[in-house]
């Protein structure tokens, strides 16, 4: 048996050295780093939030890039179509098109020229159909708009409203102004959220359950019908579309916080602070809320899209801003009135906000995922 | 649970009776009376106006009349329409409302989960990115501009479908695809995540090897549990409807709640803006109540929780 023994020669003491143990092989990450790892890894995410960057640059540098200011109104340049040089083949060759029917071609010409008052020297008319297979004949008209304005030298990008304004400007303008009551009123529905919910957690008992009983009749009110209300009293305005949108927005949060400090509250770091002496404001703010920062964030990033809708919704049912400010809604509003004819008023500040909302619902996506500790490999 | 429903309505009344108190007051702090477009009038007939309206009384009275008329159904008369019952106006108004928010739930339900059901079958397949990508739009895209790219396309260029208005059911397929997108982006993210969940769970490795076939394990061990859960997004999923209804009946012309509301937000029409503020209210505060018991009743693990 002393045969199966391995010789003492084959050990060869290990040199000892301090802290081995304590050595970490991996650089530590905190919680942030480790969250912006997982994030960057998300496709989808990045490319939501590389959209955000280049919106928000927009909309801070997008209304200086021509020189159309905001308000600039002229009934001469009235509902332009939209025109980049170098994107004719976009459609962005600043001519408009219709194609017209009649029962001969003769007669679909002739509609074709009336819808754009019988200007024939800038109207190139095609036929599409001739009428030969017993359906009415049709015509396409395409009026060069710029050249019949004898406005060949400029261009606007986006076009222009009814009443002769830049769109670029004010598609820029809007987003700047949507952004800004949607960033306003997260930011006051994540103080009082943050305040209410970690108090009422915080202190428990008869506070909390008070608390809770008005959050709960909150609840119940539709926050539609509150802001819309509100609206009507408040007069519309930046200021009282974000008070409207706070005044039912933070209830969510307030009850996420809650939930997270609940389970926080009773954890021995917790308990090792106030054995310190820690004072309760201290404890709320420096380990109970920095330890549910990560939920504040994802529900702040869900709250601005909403936002943004409310804003825009609002302005839809005609309690938006009031003219002539621009804002995404009211820029959509007054798309709806001409949409048959002029469809590019509507256009392009329903890409903006779509792509708005879109990328902050992605980047809230990933963000969760991000966030959420059972991801991690 | 009888507490508990016995509570949550009285929650209920209360929230109802604090609506309609905040609605009063409200609207006492509004400018513009019935007679605002009318200041030609004497000072008898002007009288009379008010004394039709119930607005010669003093506050407190005006708001105690108010209550115990709303107690008994009675929500007053209209200013902008002679002598009609608000009453009367709204309740004719709910059908269009109903047909498309219905119509719009079902169809949205019915396709989100088939999609959802789709994309955790070929998990991390081209179907499901697909899928993803349309809840994803679904999701974000504002009602209006869906509609109004619908209105656009489908209904001026394409001239399938009428453009607005109200009358046959051609009429109703527009409203419900516009009002039809947000549920049905819900639901299909949802149903993607449960059903992923459930077919990594035990018992569909058990079925799997008792040898049920794909689509036995996928509809009848898989659907039926991932359904469960399902009944959580319907509150957001109803609140969607009722904000999705106000944009959607505007954009397209539809003679039903929404659009009167909006209707008489544009012309200080009071006692429309009150009925039906009250109505909208109720009508979310009643479809939370009734999915809550929904949930008690399905799973019983949430009736245990609440019963503590």
């Amino acid at each position: 048996m002393d045969n199966h023994k391995p010789s003492k020669e084959l050990f060869v003491p290990v040199e000892r050295q301090e802290n081995e143990g304590e050595k970490i092989a991996r650089p530590s990450l905190s919680f942030w780093q480790d969250s912006f790892m997982r994030l960057r890894k998300n496709v989808g995410a990045m490319i939501g939030l590389a959209t955000l960057i280049i919106l928000i640059l927009m909309a801070i540098f997008g209304p200086y890039m021509n020189q159309y200011g905001e308000f600039e109104q002229d009934l001469g340049r009235a509902k332009m179509p939209p025109k980049v040089e170098g994107l004719g083949w976009l459609g962005m060759d600043g001519t408009l098109s219709a194609t017209m029917s009649g029962a001969t071609v003769e007669q679909a010409t002739t509609n074709a020229n009336m819808r754009f008052n019988n200007d024939e020297e800038f109207i190139k008319t095609s036929v599409v159909s001739d009428g030969s297979n017993g359906e009415p004949a049709q015509v396409k008209a395409v009026y060069d708009v710029y050249a019949a304005k004898d406005m060949n030298d400029q261009s606007f990008w986006f076009g222009t409203d009814g009443l002769g304004r830049d769109l670029w400007t004010r598609t820029w303008k809007g987003t700047r102004i949507s952004l800004y009551i949607a960033l306003l009123a997260a930011a006051i529905d994540m103080v009082i959220g943050v305040a209410y919910g970690g108090i009422s957690a915080y202190y428990g008992g008869r506070v909390d359950n008070y608390m809770q009983r008005i959050i709960e009749i909150l609840m119940g009110i539709p926050n539609l019908v509150v802001v819309i209300l509100m609206i009507l009293i408040l007069e519309p305005g930046i200021i009282s579309i974000t008070i409207a949108l706070t005044i039912t927005g933070w209830i969510s949060m307030a009850r996420i916080v809650r939930g997270q400090i609940l389970k926080l509250k009773n954890q021995e770091f917790v308990l090792a602070s106030r054995t310190l002496g820690a004072p309760d404001n201290r404890i709320l703010r420096k380990h109970l809320v920095p330890n549910v920062t990560g939920l504040i964030v994802i529900n702040t990033m869900f709250t601005i899209p909403s936002a943004i809708f409310f804003e825009a919704f609002l302005s839809f049912i005609g309690l938006g801003l009031p003219t002539p400010i621009a804002s995404l809604g009211t820029l959509i509003d007054d798309g709806f009135k001409s949409l048959q004819i002029y469809p590019h008023i509507l256009l392009f500040p329903a890409i903006v906000i779509s792509l708005i909302m879109i990328a902050f619902n992605v980047l809230a996506d990933g963000l969760r995922d991000a966030f959420d500790p059972k991801m991690r490999e | 649970m009888t507490r508990y429903i016995l509570q949550r309505l009285g929650y209920m009344i209360i929230t109802m009776f604090l609506i309609a108190t905040f609605t009063f007051f409200l609207m006492k702090f509004l400018p513009g009376t019935p007679l605002s477009a009318a200041d030609k009038l004497s000072e008898e007939q002007q009288a009379v106006v008010l004394e039709k309206y119930g607005l010669d009384d003093p506050v407190p009275v005006q708001y105690f009349n108010y209550i115990v008329n709303l107690t008994q159904g009675d929500l007053g008369i209209s200013f902008q329409f002679d002598n009609r019952e608000v009453t009367t106006i709204i309740l004719e108004r709910i059908g269009p409302s109903m047909t498309i928010g219905v119509q719009a739930m079902i169809v949205g339900t019915i396709l989100g989960m088939l999609l959802g059901l789709v994309s955790a079958i070929y998990h991390n397949g081209f179907l499901d990115y697909g899928s993803t990508f349309i809840a994803v739009l679904g999701k974000s895209i504002p009602s209006f501009v869906f509609a109004g790219i619908l209105q656009y396309y489908v209904g001026v260029k394409l001239g399938w479908f009428p453009v607005a208005l109200w009358g046959t059911w051609q009429h109703t397929i527009m409203p419900t695809i516009a009002l039809a997108i947000f549920p049905l982006a819900i639901a299909a993210r949802f149903m993607r995540t449960e059903m992923l969940e459930v077919l990594g769970s035990d018992y569909i490795t058990t079925a799997r090897a008792k040898g049920v076939n794909k689509f036995g394990v996928v509809f009848k061990h898989g659907l039926r549990n991932a359904l469960i859960p399902l009944v959580t997004v319907l509150g957001p999923l109803a609140i969607g409807l009722v904000t999705g209804t106000l944009v959607i009946e505007n954009i397209f012309a539809v003679p039903g709640i929404g659009e009167q509301f909006v209707k008489a937000i544009n012309t200080n029409d009071f006692p429309i803006i009150m009925g039906t503020t009250l109505l909208i209210a109720f009508l979310f505060i009643f479809i939370i109540l009734v999915i809550d018991l929904l949930y008690g009743v399905i799973d019983p693990r949430i009736r245990l929780a609440e019963g503590e």
